[in-house]
């Protein structure tokens, strides 16, 4: 089976190459690039392609699907009626399918099955990140909070620390909020350093 | 109590209804919240739609007709209670091809240049090369005004031409790299392209059909029924949205909130260019008066005629070659649903046709209609070669049309 994998995203493309290649005879290809898309994806001559939700090329791609006479089979969406739920849950992925026509249903199952796998993890991986990313900028607002009192309130470290945690609980909310609106009415008020 | 809706929609100036009924408190006022899903393709608005992503899409208008008719993937009933736009379109030639067939700084007459394009694509015929136009969808009104002008000009647009398919923020892109000659898109992002200095704008698809039918604002029809009240009050905050989006008062906030990266992105400065139906023709001109570039409000613009819908059914079996069909025709005219029009605007101020359906194309003057309340005064709705569309006499047209 010839798959085709088009993503922008490089590094995604790769998990799910990574995921697609355990399938037996299977010759994956990847396609990042937008220009000269269509005619590198008619040189593989592929059988399914999988393409991003996200990908600007999506239309287009359509569009050379339904004209096409290059292709010795006509490709198209994969909307197996029989199997609504495995479509619901390439889109909810992120990922949608096209494949030739006369290509067997159980043979493209495992492949969505497995690509959408992939998406997920990928996604996880993407919020996970995206999680450590604004817990590393809540740890700098809350230093920059705790030297604000430090410096105007005379106080020391924990006790910087104790006053936005006190004002935190007293009014339930994050203590990385009171810290981003100590900074705030600082950049406001104070005198900007 | 509040309800949510989402819509998914493309990064183009005429999602601006939806846009602005939630940035206004427009919806908020009718009892709803709205959250937006922005996409760069149409493949994906759709897929969202039919699989619950999203309760509702800016689309357009051929699409949701496709769609329910079942081209290209199974059917799926989608239901269009309410028209987002007329017009709003423009079409561009490379700066090459405009330098040879247009004059410098003008809307072009849709005849003249469409004769000065019939010539060029014979010689370039000679020479064995074709003029490539890109559309932004087969079942798009893009494609459908474009077809409909080279086709009124002599140009047969699959012989004669080719066109292609670009995503509406790659257009000038393509431009750059030589990839197209021509194309008919929203804005902004002819005004890019001229921006760009790949292109120049020489027509309006308001002067191919003065009151072409644009965008809409699609559902899946069992969506519709289940939740009609929340769609009725939807419709009431994007007329609210409409008449504020023309007041010449908001155009300069209305472009700082849609050129926000979370909705369209990009410079105000070109979004303003068309929401005040003032497009600059190419890099370095001033900007050109065009009334109507846009039609988003008046005229009952938003009402969903099953006039419009027959036509882009003609459209479609004209250009996808496939034989007319009278239940084809039946289930494309039942997509739009100016019964669910009316039951939200009746009773309020806002004026309401007494028919569902018209001759578009037939009025050359300003022209009373008969409503159901208020009063509508139409303007010219004309074709540029001069024929019109009966809604009850499809076939007749099909067989006249070249």
């Amino acid at each position: 089976m010839r798959i085709a994998i088009i993503d922008e995203s490089t590094t995604r493309a790769s998990i799910i190459e990574e995921g697609l290649a355990q399938l037996p005879d299977s010759e994956i290809f990847i396609l990042t690039e937008r220009p000269g898309l269509i005619s590198r994806l008619e040189a593989f001559a592929p059988d399914v392609v999988l393409i991003d939700l996200g990908n600007p090329s999506r239309d287009v791609l359509e569009e050379y699907f339904a004209v096409s006479r290059a292709l010795a089979r006509p490709i198209a969406m994969f909307v197996d009626e029989a199997d609504d739920e495995a479509i619901a849950a390439s889109i909810d992925a992120g990922v949608s399918a096209y494949v030739v026509d006369g290509l067997a249903v159980h043979r493209i199952r495992p492949l969505l099955d497995l690509a959408i796998k992939r998406f997920n993890a990928f996604a996880r991986l993407q919020a996970d990140l995206a999680a450590a990313e604004g817990k590393l900028a809540e740890r700098e607002t809350i230093d920059r909070a705790k030297r604000i009192l430090m410096d105007g309130k005379k106080l020391s470290e924990p006790e910087a620390y104790a006053e936005l945690r006190r004002k935190a609980m007293s009014s339930s909310r994050r203590i990385a909020e009171i810290a981003e609106a100590v900074v705030t009415a600082h950049d406001l008020l104070g005198d900007g350093t | 109590m509040t309800e949510q809706l989402t819509i998914g929609f493309l990064p183009l100036a005429d999602a601006c209804l939806p846009i602005l009924a939630h940035e206004h408190g427009f919806a908020e006022e009718e009892g709803l919240a709205l959250s937006f899903q922005r996409d760069v393709s149409w493949a994906t608005v759709l897929d969202r739609l039919l699989y619950g992503h999203t309760d509702m899409a800016h689309l357009i208008a051929p699409l949701a007709i496709a769609a329910t008719l079942g081209r290209g993937r199974p059917a799926q009933p989608l239901a269009v209670p309410f028209v987002l736009g007329l017009n709003g379109n423009g079409i561009t030639m490379s700066t090459v091809l405009a330098g040879r067939i247009a004059q410098w700084g003008t809307f072009e007459d849709p005849r003249l240049l469409g004769a000065a394009l019939a010539r060029e694509v014979a010689e370039r015929k000679r020479a064995g090369a074709k003029l490539r136009f890109g559309v932004v969808h087969r079942y798009s009104s893009h494609n459908y005004m474009l077809r409909y002008w080279l086709a009124a000009c002599g140009i047969r647009p699959d012989e004669d031409v080719e066109i292609v398919t670009v995503a509406p923020p790659f257009v000038a892109d393509a431009y750059a790299n030589g990839e197209i000659d021509g194309a008919c898109v929203g804005e902004p992002w002819n005004s890019l392209a001229v921006e760009r200095n790949v292109a120049r704008i020489v027509l309006a698809t308001a002067q191919i059909w003065r009151r072409g039918v644009e965008k809409v604002l699609a559902v899946r029809r069992p969506v519709l029924d289940a939740r009609r009240p929340a769609f009725e009050a939807l419709i009431r905050a994007m007329r609210k949205a409409g008449r504020h989006f023309v007041d010449p008062e908001n155009w300069d906030a209305n472009a700082a909130i849609l050129a926000r990266p979370e909705y369209i992105g990009g410079d105000p400065a070109l979004i303003r260019r068309a929401i005040s139906d003032r497009l600059v023709l190419q890099s370095g001109g001033d900007a050109v008066h065009f009334p109507d570039f846009m039609f988003q409000y008046s005229e009952a613009a938003n009402f969903p005629w099953v006039s419009q819908a027959l036509w882009l059914y003609s459209q479609m079996t004209r250009w996808d070659r496939s034989p007319f069909s009278p239940e084809e025709a039946a289930a494309a005219a039942a997509v739009f649903r100016p019964d669910v029009y009316r039951s939200a605007m009746y009773d309020t101020d806002d004026p309401l046709p007494g028919a569902s359906s018209k001759v578009e194309g037939s009025l050359a003057q300003l022209t009373s209609v008969g409503t159901q309340q208020g009063s509508i005064t139409l303007s010219p709705n004309t074709f540029f070669d001069g024929d019109s569309f009966d809604p009850e006499k499809v076939e007749e047209y099909l067989a006249r049309l070249p």
